[in-house]
């Protein structure tokens, strides 16, 4: 796939930033290699304080390898990665972290077994006393955890009950609020959604939108159109490792972004190919536009 | 990561009721719930239980001397119980610990004698050994990403049979000689292996320490931020270093805090038996591990108490010298054991489902 941007559903977008400042964080061209498989080309990607990057794509077209990028787990081969406006290159996740970018992995974000205060501050507990004695501020730390929990909304009877008794959409939820309280200024969110029902993503997609009111930059990584275009101010879409689609909200309709997501221009060409196989019924394929939309395309949970 | 908060939110979050508002929407567990879902619950009915029945079966048991060799007995497994137990809520297993008390014990005792240096110098150079080689194991594991099952697997092979070949070639015995006359002896006697009066009953030291280190251990567990650590390595590996949990440090050090407790007990068996057989330890990894997992323990890491292995390691020496004290064969011992430990699992999963089911 070279980098589609003369055709009709591969256009590339220019964004403009809100402000004259530097984004939070920015890709310019980049990208990585494994070996010889080329698994990201090319990525230019900005995130700036207060509002929602969406990236999207389908399995395999790179999302994964891209937050790794930005989250330190993996280095990228080509291109710059620039934080405030500086390029960086981390080599640990805490790089990440010491720069303020905290991901959300949908199956990494807690440890089930331990209480929910406990994973609220696990890896970065509050102690008091001197070190022999040095011991956990158990008080200050449940308090604290209440308070932010019930800052994002989420009331729960029991801190000290186990972290994998919550729903899938409260335990992400707990590791938003815990990434938002612990000074992050960037939050990635690992498609967050993915393994959740509708109500539950409802309820993500909120503190989603919450984190963005806080005056966070967020990465929020789906495959699911719908549940971006909810929150999203700028969508990337990513196929087989390069941008197909980079917008701003306001050049791009959720029609269209489904129609790229759901891989528009090739499906257009295996229509071809389809119509000469007796029995399949190609007549439906191209026309996306019948789609619905939802009746509203504001984002969900602002006050 | 600092510990600074966001500075104030531009926009006020809607749904932020009185922090103690009761919205209707949750429902406490009941204290009779919270109370099973402590670790160590299920082991401690157990222990009660066949505490009664060993008290109705074998009146010997009554007589307070005998409670105090039962404690003895349960000392000796229960000290390396211990560790055994963090290291298995961290997630892993040590199959090397039996062997490795004995590895501990022969270090000090070969190097002393064979040098006629004070017994000191064989403890201190037996505590380097033991840690070393609960490093190996640590860094060993975390460099490959092997099961612990067959990295320890390996030591314990390896230590069994360095264990017997380098005693051999020593002291041309299986045994090492008797240390007893030489310098140092009695002052690491009084520490490892002295016993002292209390109402006219010998209390054997060991006790004291096995009671000192459980409480340490229970701290340390709940308290620190080690012993979350040692929580979250267990419970979720990937989700600890997510977060900044240093996974690598955390599990090397469990293993080097099980080479300190095959050390300790290796000094104990040292001073007072004055000398050690070198084939020794086998199967006594699997006794630690026994208790580990009736004190509560679970086996897949994540979850447990420092307290839970005291009683398993109790229920041990309670049914080892309750068989003898009833008059019974002594040979049933082991079954006994399985049994115990089929019925300790059993409770553990009953409890655990009932205190987490919401």
């Amino acid at each position: 796939m070279t980098d589609d941007t003369t055709g009709t559903h591969g256009a590339v977008l220019q964004d403009t930033a809100p402000d004259g400042e530097h984004p939070l964080v920015e890709l310019r061209g980049a990208g990585k290699s494994y070996g010889n498989i080329r698994a990201l080309h090319g990525v230019d990607l900005s995130v700036h304080p207060g509002r929602v990057t969406c990236v999207l794509g389908d399995n395999g077209a790179g999302k994964s390898t891209l937050i790794k990028i930005i989250s330190g787990l993996h280095q990228h081969t080509e291109g710059e990665f620039l934080v405030d406006g500086a390029p960086v290159r981390f080599s640990t996740p805490r790089d990440a972290l010491g720069k303020g970018i905290a991901t959300v992995y949908q199956d990494l974000a807690v440890v089930p077994l331990m209480p929910v205060w406990r994973n609220f501050f696990l890896g970065s507990e509050m102690t008091k006393g001197p070190w022999p004695l040095r011991r956990l501020d158990i008080e200050r730390m449940k308090r604290t955890a209440d308070e932010e929990l019930r800052n994002m909304g989420i009331v729960l009877d029991d801190l000290e009950q186990p972290i994998g008794t919550l729903s899938g959409g409260q335990r992400q939820c707990v590791a938003i609020a815990r990434a938002v309280y612990f000074g992050a200024r960037v939050l990635i969110l690992d498609e967050p959604t993915a393994a959740l029902g509708v109500k539950q993503s409802g309820v993500v997609l909120k503190y989603i939108a919450m984190a963005r009111d806080r005056g966070l930059g967020v990465i929020f990584i789906t495959h699911n159109p719908h549940h971006a275009y909810m929150v999203g101010d700028h969508f990337s879409v990513l196929r087989l490792g390069t941008l197909e689609l980079s917008a701003a909200r306001s050049e791009v309709s959720l029609e269209e972004l489904t129609h790229h997501m759901a891989g528009g221009t090739e499906l257009a060409a295996l229509k071809h190919e389809l119509a000469q196989v007796r029995g399949v019924d190609v007549e439906e394929l191209p026309e996306e536009s019948d789609l619905q939309a939802p009746a509203t395309a504001s984002p969900e949970g602002k006050s | 990561m600092s510990m600074t908060r966001q500075a104030e939110p531009a926009v006020t979050p809607p749904p932020a009721p009185g922090p103690k508002a009761n919205d209707g929407r949750t429902t406490r567990r009941t204290p009779v719930r919270r109370l099973l879902a402590r670790p160590e619950v299920g082991v401690f009915l157990g222990v009660v239980v066949v505490l009664v029945f060993f008290l109705i079966a074998a009146p010997p048991m009554r007589d307070s001397s005998s409670m105090a060799n039962i404690l003895y007995q349960s000392s000796t497994i229960g000290i390396m119980a211990l560790p055994v137990a963090l290291l298995m809520i961290g997630g892993e297993v040590d199959l090397s610990a039996g062997v490795a008390v004995v590895t501990s014990a022969l270090t000090a005792s070969m190097l002393a004698y064979q040098l006629s240096m004070n017994v000191w110098v064989g403890v201190i150079a037996a505590l380097a050994v033991s840690l070393a080689i609960g490093m190996f194991n640590g860094w060993f594991l975390m460099k490959t990403g092997l099961p612990s099952f067959l990295v320890t697997l390996g030591t314990f092979l390896i230590l069994q049979g360095i264990n017997l070949a380098v005693t051999k070639t020593v002291t041309g015995n299986v045994a090492t000689d008797d240390i007893s006359d030489m310098d140092g002896f009695a002052q690491a006697k009084a520490l490892f292996a002295s016993s002292f009066e209390v109402g006219g009953v010998q209390v054997k030291i060991t006790i004291v320490w096995w009671l000192v280190f459980a409480a340490l251990a229970a701290w340390v567990l709940l308290r620190t931020k080690y012993g979350n650590w040692i929580f979250a390595v267990g419970g979720n590996k990937e989700s600890a270093r997510a977060v900044g949990v240093p996974v690598n440090f955390t599990k090397i050090s469990l293993y080097m805090l099980v080479g300190f407790g095959a050390w300790f007990v290796g000094m104990h068996q040292l001073f007072s038996f004055n000398t050690v057989q070198s084939g020794e330890g086998v199967g006594q990894e699997l006794i630690y591990i026994a208790a580990a997992v009736i004190g509560g323990c679970l086996m897949t890491g994540g979850y447990g108490s420092a307290i839970g292995p005291v009683f398993g390691a109790f229920m041990f020496g309670m049914v080892q010298q309750g068989i003898v004290y009833a008059g019974w064969n002594p040979d049933w011992f082991k079954a006994f054991l399985g049994v115990m430990l089929l019925g300790a699992v059993l409770i553990n999963l009953w409890v655990q489902r009932t205190a987490t089911r919401r």
